[in-house]
């Protein structure tokens, strides 16, 4: 199965091993040919400014839309989860907006704040998580699901075939999070665009 | 819970990897950094060529222009320091700062140490000519490396200097018995530990970026190729004469790396870079590099 991430900036050689640890085919995308028969796409931690910028000047943006009308499963993982999110409370650009909630942006803090801890996400367990610069979810549309919490505040969401956690699975060894994501593109293998 | 810890550090580093951090001296350069898609800012009073150009003892910015860069972006904001000044270290600590570069840049604080970075909760970025320098200031808990160049001249060839001189002695490192290595941590005055970690891992344990020179879009292109994570561009922006163009540029062809189509596109009608600087022009005691 290939599996797209997002490589015009960030974390993208972390997310790369991860899948290829899970045994996936691991497709760096820069152009949109790289979108070409994946299963999945992967939006990596980054500057989510940067992130989408370099993606519309690389003429990424309407063809990942397109995938997403088609019902393509997609993972944001920080600044993937900021990208992915409908409302961006305190910025002014609107993103993606592929899942239904608001986020804050860099809501856990400046870098002096960032964290790692352990969370419980609902069906998989206990998990390591590295929070860096992180965005929270300020709320939450009536589809969307919430799978795992941090002090109160909503950090892994689900709503269809898109998934967004505010923290970095691909940065421990604990991979449970991203077999998760796994999952959802194996159930809908070759599916998506087919009704 | 935990902060500071070595991987929230060194975490935060691998997010800016294929980005530009792009120094600035005001708000409004600091916004049209952001604008043109840099990872990060560094704040700076002064940037590389105008500390070259005016001399003296060049030191930390004024904490009131650090905080007003920081209020303008919600980019990660980077400072400087200079070499072993705890002091200036804490200081920025106490702002908010997302990243202290322990920088050459500035003139050098501690003539025998650098500063004991394991003590921070903050990261650090340093700069190194060598595996020996990295290994160094891996072990004193730098967070990301960033080869030198020779900042402020608009002259790519000591960064790739840098940069070809740490390949180099990776690839040599790689097939060493325990035996050599050992000899090899001698003779580039590195710790043993920080070069088996480095063996094994057949690269730097952290994120390393290229420094010192970058001026064009070509130049940023060039040391990703050369296997940089990503590139500061000090004065290469804000001293040309679109800054905004080129800076968009330069974020572009440090992405797009390997397509030289788009680097042709985005190299065309940039305006005038920033005047360069002949190595060999500059008498030895004035280079940055050997702080």
């Amino acid at each position: 199965m290939k599996i797209g991430v997002v490589a015009v900036q960030g974390d993208v050689r972390e997310h790369l091993r991860a899948l290829k640890r899970l045994g996936a085919e691991a497709i760096p995308v820069l152009k949109p040919a790289h979108l070409e028969g994946i299963s999945g796409l992967v939006f990596p931690g980054g500057e989510s400014t940067a992130i989408w910028r370099l993606l519309k000047w690389s003429g990424l943006v309407e063809p990942i839309e397109e995938l997403h009308r088609e019902g393509l499963p997609m993972f944001g993982t920080c600044a993937g989860m900021v990208l992915l999110a409908k409302e961006v409370v305190n910025w002014p650009e609107r993103f993606f907006g592929f899942i239904d909630i608001a986020v804050e942006r860099n809501a856990s803090g400046r870098q002096v704040d960032s964290f790692e801890t352990e969370l419980e996400v609902k069906g998989i367990g206990r998990v390591p998580a590295v929070f860096i610069r992180a965005p929270y979810i300020r709320r939450v549309g009536s589809g969307v699901e919430v799978l795992a919490e941090y002090q109160g505040n909503p950090v892994m969401a689900r709503e269809g075939k898109v998934l967004v956690v505010s923290f970095h699975p691909e940065l421990t060894d604990d991979l449970r999070v991203y077999e998760f994501f796994l999952k959802m593109c194996q159930e809908d293998h070759g599916n998506h665009g087919k009704g | 819970m935990q902060k500071g810890t070595y991987r929230v550090k060194t975490g935060f580093a691998e997010m800016f990897k294929g980005g530009v951090i792009m120094d600035v001296t005001t708000p409004e350069q600091a916004e049209i950094a952001e604008a043109a898609g840099a990872v990060a800012v560094m704040a700076l009073e002064r940037v590389p060529a105008d500390i070259r150009k005016q001399g003296g003892v060049a030191r930390m910015a004024d904490p009131k222009r650090i905080k007003e860069i920081m209020e303008a972006v919600s980019i990660p904001v980077m400072a400087k320091c200079r070499i072993g000044h705890i002091a200036e270290a804490r200081i920025l600590e106490a702002l908010g700062v997302d990243f202290i570069d322990e920088s050459e840049v500035l003139t050098p604080a501690d003539p025998f140490n650098h500063i004991d970075k394991w003590q921070f909760k903050v990261p650090f970025v340093c700069g190194c000519r060598d595996l020996g320098e990295a290994a160094r200031r891996i072990a004193e808990g730098a967070a990301m490396i960033r080869t030198k160049g020779e900042a402020g001249t608009g002259n790519v060839v000591e960064a790739v200097r840098h940069m070809r001189i740490l390949n180099d002695q990776i690839r040599r490192l790689r097939d060493m018995s325990r035996a050599e290595l050992v000899s090899y941590a001698k003779e580039l005055g590195a710790p043993v530990e920080v070069l088996e970690m480095i063996q094994e891992l057949g690269r730097l344990p952290v994120v390393n970026f290229a420094a010192g020179g970058i001026a064009t879009p070509a130049d940023a292109a060039l040391m990703r190729m050369l296997g940089a994570d990503g590139v500061f561009v000090g004065s290469g922006i804000f001293k040309s004469e679109n800054p905004e163009k080129r800076a968009r540029a330069i974020v572009l062809a440090t992405a797009h790396y390997d397509d030289p189509e788009l680097l042709a596109e985005v190299s065309e009608d940039l305006g005038e870079a920033m005047p360069g600087v002949a190595i060999e022009e500059i008498p030895q005691e004035q280079l940055m590099q050997y702080r």
